[in-house]
């Protein structure tokens, strides 16, 4: 009973970290179909950019912040430098455009930066909490409570807020968003300033669990992107279910089957819901006028 | 005119260095000059010999390539460091055997085919007449049919057993193997009577091939291995695995070949289990970083082979290698204001065992460096004595390994 209670705390663990990760990717595929490769480089800046604010001497809540808004700011750089000059271009050729700066953020970062591992103090301390025999760490609960404000903060702007049913609207139909007076560029810069900042406070939360050094952006938004699929690609609701969903079967994996396979394991599950529904568990039903 | 091509050749190379270097005019000068002096005293050499060669070049003209970006660059870049700072600090104390030492360093990435370009390129364009360099495994694999075939001698700095054994005329290395390391953890192991572990490795290259070397010794030492359980290297949270090597049957320590992340993530979630058992982190992991990561806390009473260089201010004043280590720590401070990692002291000790052996030689002459480097013997480097052998290229044995434990978030000498 430990056991399983262990590998289930573990599961949401990992699944929180995956969870966010996953709820960055929603903003930008809502707003343009794109799917933003870059969203992992987002997490890795929010987690360096604070290590070295926080060195250099200021206080961890202030480096945060820091890293959340700078991030953002590149966010923006992004939209506004790669993905608006080449606006027209198909979808697929946008797509390849935030791959091109993952890792054009990658060299830069490791440049400005530096190669080695970091972390900064966990917000709570290190002192595990016991739960029925099994132990989490305090600062899984903040990345549990940090996925789950972010999933309440997008689910209100997507159905409660003007600008979240523009950013809707825009994704749906470019022109005819335009045609009722809404500003689909400044609906863009927006939703990459809010993907940006989603991914570095992910970056901020997971840093002292997962680590931070300039390459870990990769792994993160590749695990990311599966939970958004699992859960349906631009649905906040699937971002979390999914991100859960896969750090639970990754763990169960590891615990009761064999490490070597949790990947695997994972991936398969992945596949066989994708071949069962292929909008994931809470994607929409897309209808094609043929 | 062929002698003719040979020196304007030269000179002009001569000149594009130097103004790369930096544009100190005079330098810039005084170098040319005494480049094309002893460019006409090979003119002479080579009349005399009457035959047109590479072997009598102004200065000896070392290769490298390390990989300073990429994956392995936490490797790469101290390495890259440290052949330059030792190169500068050679030079300006007046070269070896009266010649200056030139370097030709290229970043590969961690890229094995780029690695067996840059080999190449070293080999035709730079002429060099050794390579030092291969950060990794695979890097150095690529590196070695360049340098056996340009009969030219090859230190690497990568750490796998594939590099030396069986022995290549022409390569050596200077890191100790992982097998080594699981010999050093088993025979303390042994010592302590712990007969039945746990392995926890990492999927990644170094973790992988350790836990293969450990599991091929391990048998030797009177040890079974009773749960092997494995992560990625990009994990978050190893409990699972670590409950369930917790609950194996009379299991009574557990080790952890890894390096990166991972190894400072079970490390912090073996606190977190409260697990009492003792644990064994690898060579890989060895760096004052480590500690950093994995929390002062949580590292308390960890175990691992290093080397004499993370424990330098704790040898004793007869410990050979305690000057040598010493001396190192403080250059490399001198310089980028941090300590040097195991990994620059891999280079460093490569860096002089091709300057010890250019002296024996009495000159940069590949073949004759080549016998030079193979007679090496007691020399005392950062990683351990080296003594090479026809039949040793690795030239260490497990006194080079020191058993290190953290206390009180610093290490502590175990034996």
């Amino acid at each position: 009973m430990p056991e399983l209670m262990q590998f289930l705390l573990s599961g949401v663990t990992v699944g929180a970290v995956y969870a966010l990760v996953a709820l960055g990717f929603t903003i930008i595929y809502n707003a343009s179909d794109v799917v933003n490769f870059a969203q992992g480089e987002f997490v890795m800046l929010g987690g360096m950019v604070t290590v070295f604010a926080h060195h250099a001497g200021l206080p961890l809540p202030l480096a945060a912040l820091i890293a959340i808004l700078s991030t953002a700011g590149i966010g923006v750089a992004l939209n506004k430098l790669a993905i608006e000059p080449a606006r027209g271009a198909p979808v697929v050729s946008l797509i390849i455009i935030t791959i091109g700066a993952s890792i054009f953020i990658r060299g830069v970062t490791q440049l400005v930066f530096d190669k080695q591992l970091h972390r900064f103090p966990a917000f709570s301390g290190d002192e595990p909490i016991r739960v029925l025999g099994a132990t989490i760490l305090p600062q899984s609960l903040w990345v549990i409570a940090g996925a789950v404000a972010v999933f309440v903060g997008l689910w209100l702007f997507f159905t409660r807020t003007l600008i979240g049913r523009a950013v809707l609207a825009t994704s749906n139909n470019r022109l005819a968003a335009r045609l009722v007076g809404i500003n689909t560029g400044w609906v863009m810069t927006l939703s990459f300033a809010l993907s940006a900042g989603i991914g570095a406070l992910a970056g901020v939360l997971v840093t002292p669990i997962t680590l931070v050094s300039y390459d870990v952006g990769i792994a993160l938004a590749l695990k990311g992107f599966a939970a958004a699929m699992l859960g349906g690609m631009g649905n906040p609701k699937g971002a979390l279910v999914g991100g859960i969903l896969l750090g639970l079967l990754e763990a169960l994996t590891a615990g009761y089957v064999s490490s070597q396979y949790k990947d695997a394991a994972a991936f398969v599950v992945i596949l066989a819901v994708l071949f069962a529904m292929p909008q994931g568990l809470f994607g929409k039903k897309s209808t094609d006028r043929v | 005119m062929k002698f003719m091509n040979t020196i304007e050749k030269d000179s002009s190379r001569l000149n594009r260095k130097s103004s790369i270097s930096g544009c100190f005019c005079i330098r810039f000068f005084r170098k040319t000059i005494s480049g094309l002096r002893l460019d006409a005293l090979a003119l002479g050499a080579l009349m005399a010999s009457g035959f047109a060669g590479t072997s009598a070049l102004a200065d000896i003209r070392i290769g490298a390539t390390v990989s300073e970006t990429g994956p392995a660059a936490f490797l790469g870049d101290p390495e890259a460091r440290t052949l330059r700072l030792l190169v500068e600090k050679i030079n300006a104390a007046g070269g070896v055997n009266g010649e200056q030492l030139k370097l030709f360093l290229y970043d590969d990435g961690g890229d094995p085919n780029k690695a067996r370009t840059f080999a190449t390129r070293l080999v035709e364009d730079d002429e060099v007449q050794a390579i030092i360099g291969g950060t990794t495994t695979g890097t150095s694999m690529s590196i070695i049919p360049i340098a056996e075939e340009a009969e030219i001698p090859f230190i690497s700095l990568a750490g796998a057993i594939e590099i030396i054994d069986p022995v290549k005329e022409w390569v050596f290395k200077t890191p100790h193997t992982d097998r080594m390391a699981c010999e050093k953890i088993f025979a303390d192991m042994k010592k302590q009577g712990y007969t039945k572990i746990g392995l926890i490795s990492g999927t990644d290259g170094f973790g992988a091939s350790m836990r293969k070397q450990c599991l091929d010794v391990v048998g030797g030492y009177g040890i079974e291995v009773v749960g092997d359980e494995s992560y990625g290297p990009q994990d978050a949270d190893m409990t699972p695995q670590l409950t369930n090597l917790k609950g194996k049957p009379g299991i009574q320590a557990i080790l952890n070949p890894g390096f990166g992340q991972g190894p400072s993530i079970v490390t912090r979630n073996y606190a977190q289990l409260g697990i009492r058992l003792p644990l064994y982190q690898s060579h890989g992991v060895a760096s004052d970083g480590f500690i950093a990561l994995a929390g002062k806390d949580a590292a308390e009473g960890v175990r691992l082979p290093g080397t004499a260089l993370l424990v330098a201010g704790l040898l004793p004043d007869g410990d050979p290698q305690k000057p040598v280590v010493t001396a190192y720590i403080e250059d490399y401070k001198g310089s980028h204001g941090t300590a040097p990692t195991t990994f620059g002291g891999y280079a460093h000790d490569a860096l002089r065992i091709y300057v010890d052996a250019v002296k024996r030689a009495g000159s940069a002459e590949p073949a004759a460096v080549r016998d030079a480097i193979e007679a090496t013997s007691g020399l005392v480097g950062t990683t351990g004595v080296v003594t090479y052998s026809p039949k040793d290229h690795l030239g260490l044995d497990l006194s080079a390994f020191r058993l290190l434990e953290i206390r009180n978030g610093s290490w502590a000498l175990a034996e």
